[in-house]
């Protein structure tokens, strides 16, 4: 047993839903009781989706259980194939179904179903979400997948992007665009949109793009082994790894690597003048695998920040993670317990959270800002526009989404020279987030001002450190987005120099002293 | 005094109730730990059960809540499903984990899940035993808000069904208020009760343990809600009664359910007036406002909070809104007798679900606006049909007069927002 308060996956079953609810002419039948349904939402209300998902639940009762739950199964699946008659079906249990055993793929079998259907086993008390949405396409891949010729043109499959994916319905666009350049056409795109017919035509294609390693991995090995095709390995979000990813796709097809960069503006954006405040910015990051070995380079090579702290919530990816992170010469976190993702957070005091929503509440509650940059996300995560996170334009969003929560350059120097000002003052954040602002200065009795200090608590190691009340005074003079980096450095100062009590002056070497 | 004199010919109380029972688009009973953990300030609800459920709290609470929540699930895995002294112990130390960490817990519930019900953990036993090891400091207590025994708001009746047995017992007459209602409704009915010299008046859940209602032979009892039947089944075996009435929810259902109290604490007619006639006509004005976009508009009921049968009562009567159908997920008699007596049979009384079968009867009619759990919204918006989802009736203050007008206009917004749009282009 874990207690668990939030959690950064669902089960298994949600991840074949996922799956289901991105194709078209499938359907699943799932052995579950009523409370189950709640997963209809994650599509309807999270995702804004104008259907249900195509998702029937036997919904067993108590005193079902020592009666006939299996023949309650097997008409739930007759009810849905008729009222629905899919092209292929999908079966398997929700945690609670798989304690009564009562083998829906078994039960299936014996039914005179005339289409396809792939049995699901998705060890509910072992394994979760993204296992269960990377299974389900591998299984739904190799019941279904046809031997067949190759297309004449050169064409490659899209797999990985599925429902409630983080922007994967534009990624798909930006991603056909890239391959289009090169005179690459795509077979089929899945699960996404894909009906069990077209993920049967896969073997056409001459390769395929593995979008999103954590959806779609297993089918891309089991595609290369039976079909011989080749996947791709880069995952083309940021600058760099765009060019990477048009690289080794020109390697894969042997073609010219073409781009059109003409959309790009991501690196005038970062050289440009405004951006020097990004300078050495410290960003933590923390999400799925694939996002944040992305973001990590974006971070350090794309937008100049210093990476402070790195992880991800699936331990598939653990090893890799771990990987990147020596590289970066941090340690990884590899957790789903969100406390102790904050827990990290708030001992590293970064400037910035690259994150999901819940390092979104986490950024809240400890007033640093956050950009998201994985799942799981939140309705506001699913935008109306067009905003990819693959491919040129995708570097574009990426740049806009995360220098949007944090104070703008030309702003950091106003904040430092009009401290005292009505509208610029201490409290008040940055002037576009203005839902955020506490009341202004007049409003607010003075000695609520002085007495809030949310920041990073002291550090107090062996010896207790004391702020004298001059520097404590000097150190609220510093604006509010940079304080918390002046009490940690001069505290660190501090300490390694013996100094139990910090003065001005102790303040300001600190200061000339981490300039260097 | 509730039975209505006005009405001719028979109510929805006597016509035949359609019962089905297929797939349910509806919460389980752990759902209604996202409002109990905010009301019972020292209470802290630990599910015992799956990852699918940790999923479904943090679904259904939308991962709006940035405090700190004083919920938490303890995820059974493969260990604790082979023995079952392995699940207790580990079950004790997760609590003692979980005490040591959060010193402000007095009452903990351990709730149990649909898993925890299938292989049987006990867990009555479970909170037997730690409440023997954390007394007097905290009081472990157990109730089942599992998706095989309930539906969405049930949970809250599970959990204060779970509270009766060990409230202090008392011989006074006094009069208990049953249900969760956010702060500011609660206060206005005390408020309201009180002005007419009834009391003293306490309230169940209270707000921490130490505030909990002692119950008796003459205590007598009103619910708030249309689902707490288990709780008054619960209350009814200490000695108390329950005084029937049609529920708060407009005008006319928050003064019968006043009157009904009024009369059995002897309030004359003159003070009754006194008291209610100002914030009756302010009901009265409000409706009247929200309303004018419900006139003569059908209305169709999926069952989801229980709430159904009393708001269909009040959009009927009130509104002036036609019910197609009112589908509750369940029909406790002795809760919404009253108020099935006001409605007119004519609209489709049905119990349980079968949700295709249900939409397909939804298309049919074509009604100008459908309540429906949040699964359903989407879809049916999309098919063009206007839809008000359930969800917000049961966190929104709704009940009593001054909120008489805010609950018409929970229905009347997505009519006048339907009214409002013009997307598609001129022709």
């Amino acid at each position: 047993m874990k207690l668990t308060v939030w959690t950064y996956e669902g089960p298994p079953h949600v991840g074949a839903m996922r799956v289901a609810t991105a194709m078209k002419g499938l359907h699943y039948v799932l052995h579950a009781p009523q409370g189950d349904t709640y997963a209809d939402l994650l599509f309807t209300m999270i995702e804004r989706r104008n259907h249900r998902p195509p998702v029937s639940y036997t919904t067993f009762e108590g005193r079902d259980l020592g009666e006939d739950t299996a023949g309650l199964f097997k008409s739930a699946c007759q009810d849905a194939y008729d009222r629905y008659r899919p092209q292929a079906m999908i079966v398997g249990a929700s945690c609670t179904a798989e304690l009564i055993q009562d083998d829906p793929g078994g039960l299936a079998e014996t039914m005179d179903i005339p289409v396809p259907v792939v049995a699901l086993e998705l060890p509910s008390y072992q394994r979760k979400e993204n296992f269960g949405s990377d299974e389900t396409f591998y299984q739904i891949v190799r019941a279904l997948v046809q031997p067949m010729d190759r297309t004449p043109q050169i064409t490659a499959n899209l797999i990985g992007p599925l429902a409630l994916g983080f922007r994967h319905r534009d990624d798909i666009e930006e991603v056909k665009g890239l391959l289009y350049e090169m005179g690459i056409g795509v077979n089929v795109v899945a699960p996404f949109d894909a009906t069990p017919k077209d993920i049967a035509k896969l073997g056409q294609a001459h390769f395929n793009v593995l979008m999103y390693p954590e959806h779609a991995e297993t089918a891309a090995r089991h595609l290369e082994r039976t079909c011989g095709q080749p996947y791709t390995k880069t995952v083309p979000i940021g600058v760099g790894a765009t060019h990477d990813f048009v690289a080794e796709v020109a390697h894969i097809c042997g073609v010219e690597p073409k781009k059109d960069l003409s959309r790009l503006r991501q690196p005038w954006w970062s050289k440009s003048v405004d951006s020097t405040y990004l300078t050495g910015k410290r960003v933590f990051l923390f999400g799925d695998a694939t996002h944040v070995k992305t973001a990590a380079r974006i971070a350090r090579d794309e937008m100049g920040f210093e990476v402070v702290g790195l992880g991800c919530y699936n331990r598939e990816f653990a090893r890799d993670i771990r990987n990147l992170a020596k590289e970066y010469g941090v340690a990884a976190l590899i957790t789903d317990d969100y406390l102790e993702v904050e827990k990290a957070i708030e001992d590293l005091a970064p400037e910035m959270i690259l994150g999901t929503q819940m390092e979104r509440h986490i950024g809240k509650r400890l007033g640093i800002p956050c950009a998201v940059i994985s799942a799981p996300v939140h309705v506001q995560d699913f935008p109306a526009r067009y905003s990819p996170q693959m491919g040129w334009e995708g570097a574009n969003v990426i740049f806009d989404t995360w220098i949007h929560p944090l104070v703008m350059g030309l702003e950091e120097h106003l904040l430092h020279m009009f401290r005292e000002d009505f509208e610029f003052h201490d409290e008040a954040g940055a002037s576009h987030h203005g839902g955020h602002a506490p009341k202004p200065l007049s409003e607010a009795p003075v000695s609520d001002l002085v007495a809030t200090e949310p920041e990073v608590p002291a550090e107090t190691g062996g010896d207790v450190m004391v702020w004298l009340a001059d520097a404590e005074r000097e150190l609220k003079k510093i604006p509010f987005f940079v304080r918390g980096k002046a009490r940690r450095n001069t505290e660190k100062f501090a300490a390694e120099r013996g100094v139990s009590e910090i003065s001005i002056d102790t303040l300001y070497e600190a200061k000339a002293h981490f300039a260097r | 005094m509730n039975q209505p004199t006005h009405i001719a010919g028979a109510t929805c109380r006597d016509a035949p109730v359609l019962k089905e029972r297929g797939q349910r688009e509806v919460f389980c009973g752990l759902t209604g730990i996202i409002w109990l953990h905010r009301k019972m300030q020292d209470a802290f609800f630990l599910v015992v059960g799956s990852r699918t459920c940790a999923h479904l709290l943090q679904s259904a609470a939308g991962v709006m809540i940035f405090a700190e929540p004083r919920f938490g699930t303890a995820v059974l895995e493969e260990g604790d499903l082979a023995g079952m002294a392995d699940a207790h112990e580990e079950l004790d130390r997760e609590v003692d984990r979980l005490l040591s960490r959060r010193p402000d817990i007095k009452q903990l519930f351990l709730v149990g899940s649909c898993p925890s019900e299938v292989i049987k953990l006990d867990l009555h036993r479970a909170a037997e035993r730690l409440t023997v090891k954390h007394a007097p400091h905290v009081r472990v207590l157990n109730y089942s808000g599992s998706g095989i025994e309930t539906t969405f708001t049930q949970g809250e009746d599970a959990c204060l069904a779970s509270m009766v047995p060990v409230l202090p017992k008392t011989d006074a007459r006094e009069l208990l208020l049953v249900g969760a209602l956010p702060d500011v409704v609660e206060d206005q009915a005390v408020d309201l009760l009180t002005k007419m010299g009834i009391g003293p008046i306490r309230v169940l859940p209270a707000h921490r343990s130490a505030e909990m209602p002692a119950v008796g032979p003459n205590t007598v009892y009103a619910c708030l809600q249309p689902f707490l039947g288990d709780t008054a089944a619960a209350l009814d075996r200490r000695g108390a009664c329950m005084i029937q009435a049609p529920f708060p929810f407009g005008e006319e259902g928050t003064t019968l359910w006043l009157r009904a109290i009024a009369d059995e604490f002897g309030v004359d007619d003159e003070t009754f007036a006194r008291v209610t006639d100002a914030p009756r006509a302010r009901a009265r004005t409000a409706i009247a406002n929200a309303a004018k976009a419900l006139q003569g508009k059908s209305i169709f009921f999926m069952p989801d909070s229980q709430l159904e049968i009393p708001l269909a009562r009040f959009l009927t009567r009130e509104c002036g809104m036609e019910a197609v159908e009112i589908g509750q997920p369940y029909i406790h008699k002795g809760l919404v007798g009253p108020d099935m007596d006001l409605i007119p049979a004519g609209p489709t009384i049905s119990e349980g679900q079968d949700v295709d079968k249900q939409l397909d009867r939804v298309r049919a009619a074509r009604p100008d606006l459908t309540v429906c759990g949040l699964g359903l919204a989407n879809p049916l918006e999309a098919e063009g049909l206007t839809t008000k989802w359930a969800i917000e009736l049961v966190f929104t203050p709704v009940h009593f007069y001054e909120q008489a007008g805010d609950l018409a206009g929970l229905f009347s917004r997505p009519v006048r927002r339907r009214e409002l749009l013009k997307l598609e282009a001129a022709e």
